[in-house]
């Protein structure tokens, strides 16, 4: 019969070194949240578990440069008890909230929500927008990558053998701008995103937006940062005209597929509706900075 | 506490119930809580497929995996001959209810038992699952009830020729049976029409949705006794049934009802006692089974994906001239849809000359339907309540005054046969009308639905008894498992009967041998019928507390009456007497004939019949087709309520489910056939967020057959919701949903195809 063997190292060094020895039998365990619930329903059974919950590196939060450097395994109960994270990055924080309930928040990790791969991830085009980045420990030592770089496919990601996300960096907001994350489902909470979209805009002084960038969930096999829908807002005030283009823009670069979440042209539909909306929010929160 | 206006001191009050601090503190026992020295663990394999013949299944591989005590397929099991055989609560089939539980020869649906092993740990018996070779030869299947009805169709049972029509078919199909109910001549009726509507509407299968999943454990003794610990809606049911189905006598078994984590229908029947006890036959030891939540999806009791029609002609000042409809009901792979309750409930509200109801009853390939709650009754309301709302649009007139001018009144003959006596249709609609919501603003994007119910109600076989305690409290012992507060009430009547407090009486819920035999709880009949057995079990007690009073004082038993929880001499011509208190009966006892008990067995007649009339606001997203419902209110004819609090939450529970149904949950089939979402993340019932706080308005029209003018209440607010919702979505919007759940992407595709005309315009 099936064992499983638990390591739960203290330092990112001993965490790497295990990785690394067990390859593809092991996994990283943050909050659990995915993984757990994957293991028992027997869609995985990996051999090594690592416990990333006790190195002090993956659970601090701290300022940097003028941003926020967040550990990889940081609960987003803690997250949002962060005044100054959510002051700057409001639409990162509310899509970290939102995932789950008050139970999963407990747990809940940025860096499990990443690498567990999921196209419908909440905080992940949230990120995106935000223009986070994530530092990657591995055997040959670390590295720095977008958050829209990670994953690859559903349940896939382009970290190599060994490698962990040890923490995020959220830089620092420039003037006159704000995030937002929107999300669709057919309930009011615990469920799963059918489209998820982020926004982030900077304005100049007389109201022109002069930077976006725009993250969708749930529409493509991974999320996606979609330069497009920023060039239809870049130059623009945000008029009606320029909105209607970013949903176009959002709507066109969707690809999802059928299934028993949502329909393909729903989702195309929606992902341009809800666009608009971040993108409204978004834009307030940036005449207010 | 007391009631003065009512008289009664307890009933209508809102005492805490007996359960309530266990449940609430972890410390109720539910079905999966029960353990056992030696107890192994039992699990089942299921089909993966729709569809398929069983060629062979080799599990020698399983039985060599270390730790496995026992495999056990439809060979252990005894074969049944086709058939109904009548048992306690009525007629059953017991070879399609033994062929659900393991299946003989053939899969039928996804999820479908083919075998099960116990070891000695659960991985051990996964283990084993994976090891037993099944040989499948996948057959064409079908999971819609328009297709399974067709020609063509992939058949379910060769042996299966449609019921109710003449002459007698002879070629097997789908169709299980025809069933019609009519009254007067409906075409002439439409005749006499102004106006009439038509519509079809369609619903898609839904699960009672009980949090706790099916759970049992059974021993079965070296002399071949058979304990039995589970969850259910009926020890007696589960005993009779395993007892069929494993061929032994029902005084061979006994069960031992544990706490119940909801059945709402879906705990009628039996699915895991059976194999449990097959189990620990083989192995020798106790087997406990407790299902994951996707084999509850699975494979036990969701009701019927329906297709409804309906036609409903009025004369221009809104009488209904006439109603017609016709009903489809998928019955998963045995028949028994409830399309019947369907037909009998589709038009019961209104008074109607002519009227008309035709439902087929359609085997296909899912699981098979269990009760829910008004079984049947929903669906056929949808179509009629809705196609009501359209006639009221067309009458220009206002849907709870149509419903009024049209209603059910005493002395109205129903098309199902009786004749209603006291009943409180108008009651509900009047209260609808007169309360504030009906006229409370709305907003933009937003409007108001009404719909009604009707659900019959029943009373049946029921025991019960009170024993009195040596220090003069007492104990109640109510045989039917308390799914919504029924031992809260039950202690109500007994304490009202006895005089004495609340608090002094206990109830709880009895092992199959420790009361006589009751029907199941279900049928919104426990707090009226087995109230009705605690009531008179608690009057032979004040009666034997009277003749012992009377032999304390040495008079006539007629000279002693009861009040107020003691015995008093009836006038002074009796004689000067101290009165006896309970207490001090029980405690003299001994000297006065032994321990004081009384115990009832009735068949309970006279349930009253319930209404309900509905009225819902929600809010259209226009770009993304959400719904969200604003305001609810839930007018119900309750006939008295004995612990309001558990009424009110009967209504606001069976409104809750009834909008998840007309909003988000469904089953989804794959192309081939599997279930795509059997867990709550994507068989979406509401979460609290989702809605607002129900209103409840308790309407009190007594039933003059029960003590207390209990009706039943259980099943009336599950029936107006899916209408309710739909009329509201109508007139937020200008879009019909005929098709429900009117889940966003339908809704939004809706929207999305009523504006095509208005774009080329
Ligand atoms: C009831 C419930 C509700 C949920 N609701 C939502 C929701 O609304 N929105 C949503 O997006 N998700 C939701 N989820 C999914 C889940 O909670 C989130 O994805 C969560 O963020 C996962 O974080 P975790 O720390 O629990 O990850 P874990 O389960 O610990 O890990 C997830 C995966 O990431 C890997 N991993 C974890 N940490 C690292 C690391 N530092 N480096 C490399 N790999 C790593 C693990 O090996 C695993 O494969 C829900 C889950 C449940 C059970």
């Amino acid at each position: 019969m099936r064992s499983i063997q638990y390591e739960a190292p203290a330092t990112v060094d001993e965490a790497v070194a295990r990785l690394a020895e067990a390859g593809d039998k092991a996994r990283p365990l943050a909050g659990g949240t995915d993984l757990i619930v994957q293991m028992r329903s027997r869609l995985i059974s990996p051999e090594v578990i690592v416990d990333v919950k006790n190195i002090p590196e993956l659970l601090q939060v701290s300022e940097e440069g003028g941003g926020f450097r967040v550990g990889a395994a940081v609960p987003g109960a803690v997250l949002g008890e962060n005044e100054a994270v959510v002051a700057m990055w409001p639409g990162v924080v509310e899509a970290f909230e939102l995932i789950g309930s008050t139970q999963i928040q407990g747990r809940a990790s940025l860096g499990g929500n990443l690498c567990n791969g999921s196209p419908a991830a909440d905080s992940t085009p949230a990120m995106i927008a935000a223009g986070v980045t994530c530092e990657i420990a591995g055997p040959n030592g670390r590295r720095e990558a977008p958050v829209e770089d990670l994953v690859t496919a559903p349940g896939e990601t382009s970290l190599g053998r060994g490698e962990l996300v040890v923490s995020f960096f959220l830089p620092p907001r420039p003037a006159r701008t704000g995030d937002a994350y929107l999300r669709f489902i057919p309930r009011t909470e615990m469920d799963i995103a059918v489209v998820g979209v982020g926004v982030c805009v900077t304005l100049d002084d007389g109201g022109t937006c002069t930077g976006a960038r725009v993250g969708l969930g749930a529409v493509a096999p991974r999320p996606l940062l979609v330069p497009a829908a920023a060039d239809a807002l870049v130059g623009t005030r945000l008029d009606d005209g320029a909105m209607a283009n970013l949903a176009a823009a959002a709507s066109a670069a969707c690809n999802p597929i059928d299934d028993k979440r949502g329909t393909k042209t729903y989702r195309i539909k929606v992902a341009g509706v809800l666009a608009r909306r971040a993108a409204g929010i978004a834009s307030e929160r940036a005449r207010s900075n | 506490m007391s009631d003065s206006a009512s008289g009664f001191k307890w009933v209508g009050t809102r005492p805490v119930r007996p359960d309530g601090l266990d449940k609430v503190t972890g410390r109720a026992n539910f079905g999966a809580d029960f353990t056992m020295p030696g107890m192994l663990v039992g699990r089942i394999l299921r089909s993966p497929h729709a569809h398929a013949r069983v060629a062979g299944i080799d599990a020698s591989a399983a039985l060599a995996v270390p730790g496995v005590k026992a495999v056990v397929t439809a060979e252990d099991f005894p074969e049944i001959p086709d058939g109904d055989l009548m048992v306690g609560e009525g007629p059953m089939n017991f070879r399609d209810l033994s062929c659900n539980v393991m299946a003989r020869g053939k899969v039928l649906y996804d999820g479908h038992p083919v075998a099960a092993v116990a070891a000695t740990s659960r991985a051990a018996a996964e283990e084993a699952l994976d090891r037993i070779r099944v040989d499948y030869e996948v057959l064409p299947h079908v999971v819609d009830v328009l297709e399974a009805m067709e020609p063509g169709a992939p058949l379910l049972h060769e042996n299966l020729f449609t019921e109710g029509v003449d002459p007698k078919p002879d070629r097997p199909s789908n169709v299980a049976s025809r069933v019609e109910f009519s009254l007067g001549d409906v075409e002439a009726g439409f005749a006499e029409a102004d106006v009439v509507v038509e519509g079809e509407y369609t619903t898609e299968a839904v699960h009672q949705g009980y949090i706790e999943p099916h759970a049992a454990v059974a021993s079965v003794g070296e002399d071949g006794h058979c304990t039995v610990w589970c969850s259910s809606q009926g020890q007696f049911m589960v005993r009779a049934y395993c007892a069929k189905l494993l061929g032994v006598e029902n005084s061979r078994i006994r069960v031992i009802p544990s706490e119940i984590g909801g059945g709402f229908g879906g705990k009628t029947t039996i699915y895991v006692e059976p194999v449990a006890l097959a189990l620990s036959r083989k192995a020798g030891r106790p087997v406990k089974i407790v299902m994951d939540r996707d084999e509850v999806f699975r494979a036990t009791g969701p009701t019927s994906s329906t297709h409804v029609k309906v036609r409903i002609g009025a004369t221009k000042d809104g009488r209904i001239t006439a109603g017609d409809t016709e009903l489809r009901y998928q019955a998963g792979a045995f028949s028994g849809s409830p399309v019947q309750l369907g037909c009998m409930t589709a038009f019961a509200p209104y008074h109607l000359d002519h009227v008309r109801a035709v439902g087929y009853d359609v085997v296909v390939n899912r699981p098979k339907c269990a009760a829910y709650r008004a079984p049947g009754a929903p669906m056929a309301a949808f179509g009629v309540e809705s196609a009501l709302d359209e006639l009221a649009g067309k009458l220009g007139m206002d849907p709870l005054e149509l419903r009024l001018a049209n209603a059910a009144r005493e002395g109205t003959k129903a098309a199902y046969g009786p004749r209603f006596r006291q009943i409180g249709y108008v009651e509900t609609v009047e209260a609808a009308l007169a309360h504030e919501h009906y006229r409370a603003a709305l907003g933009p994007n937003q409007g108001r639905g009404v719909a009604s119910g009707f659900w019959f109600n029943i009373g049946g076989q029921s025991s019960a008894a009170v024993h009195v305690n040596e220090d003069g409290t007492a104990v109640v012992v109510d045989p039917n498992p308390d799914i919504g507060g029924s031992r809260a009430s039950m202690a109500i009547m007994a304490a009202e009967v006895l005089g004495i407090d609340y608090d002094r009486v206990r109830p709880i819920v009895p092992d199959t041998s420790s009361i006589p035999y009751s029907d199941m709880t279900g049928g919104s009949r426990v707090t009226f019928a087995v109230g009705m057995a605690v009531v008179e079990a608690a009057k032979q007690v004040v009666e034997e507390l009277r003749s012992r009073a009377a032999k304390v004082w040495d008079v006539d038993v007629d000279g002693v009456v009861w009040e107020n929880g003691e015995a008093r001499p009836a006038s002074s011509n009796v004689g000067e007497f101290e009165p006896l208190s309970l207490a001090a009966l029980a405690e003299g006892s001994a000297k006065t004939g032994g321990p004081i008990s009384g115990q009832a067995t009735i068949n309970a007649r006279g349930a009253g019949p319930g209404f309900g009339t509905h009225v819902c606001d929600v809010e259209v997203d226009p770009d993304t087709g959400r719904v969200t419902v604003l305001r609810y209110t839930a007018v119900q004819d309750v006939g008295r309520a004995i612990h309001p609090s558990y009424v009110e939450g009967q209504l606001q529970g069976g409104a809750a489910q009834g909008i998840g149904w007309a909003l988000n949950e469904e089953y989804v089939y794959s192309e081939a056939g599997t279930l795509e979402n059997p867990g709550f993340l994507d068989y979406r019932v509401p979460v609290a967020s989702d809605l607002p706080m129900i209103d409840t308005v308790l309407v009190e029209v007594p039933n003059p057959r029960h003590p207390y003018g209990v009706r039943g209440v259980g099943e009336v607010p599950i029936i107006p919701p899916l209408a309710a919702v739909a009329n509201a979505i109508r007139h937020a919007c200008g879009t019909r949903m005929n098709h429900l759940p009117a889940s966003p992407p339908r809704l939004l595709a809706a929207l999305d195809a009523a504006k095509l005309p208005e774009a080329a315009d």
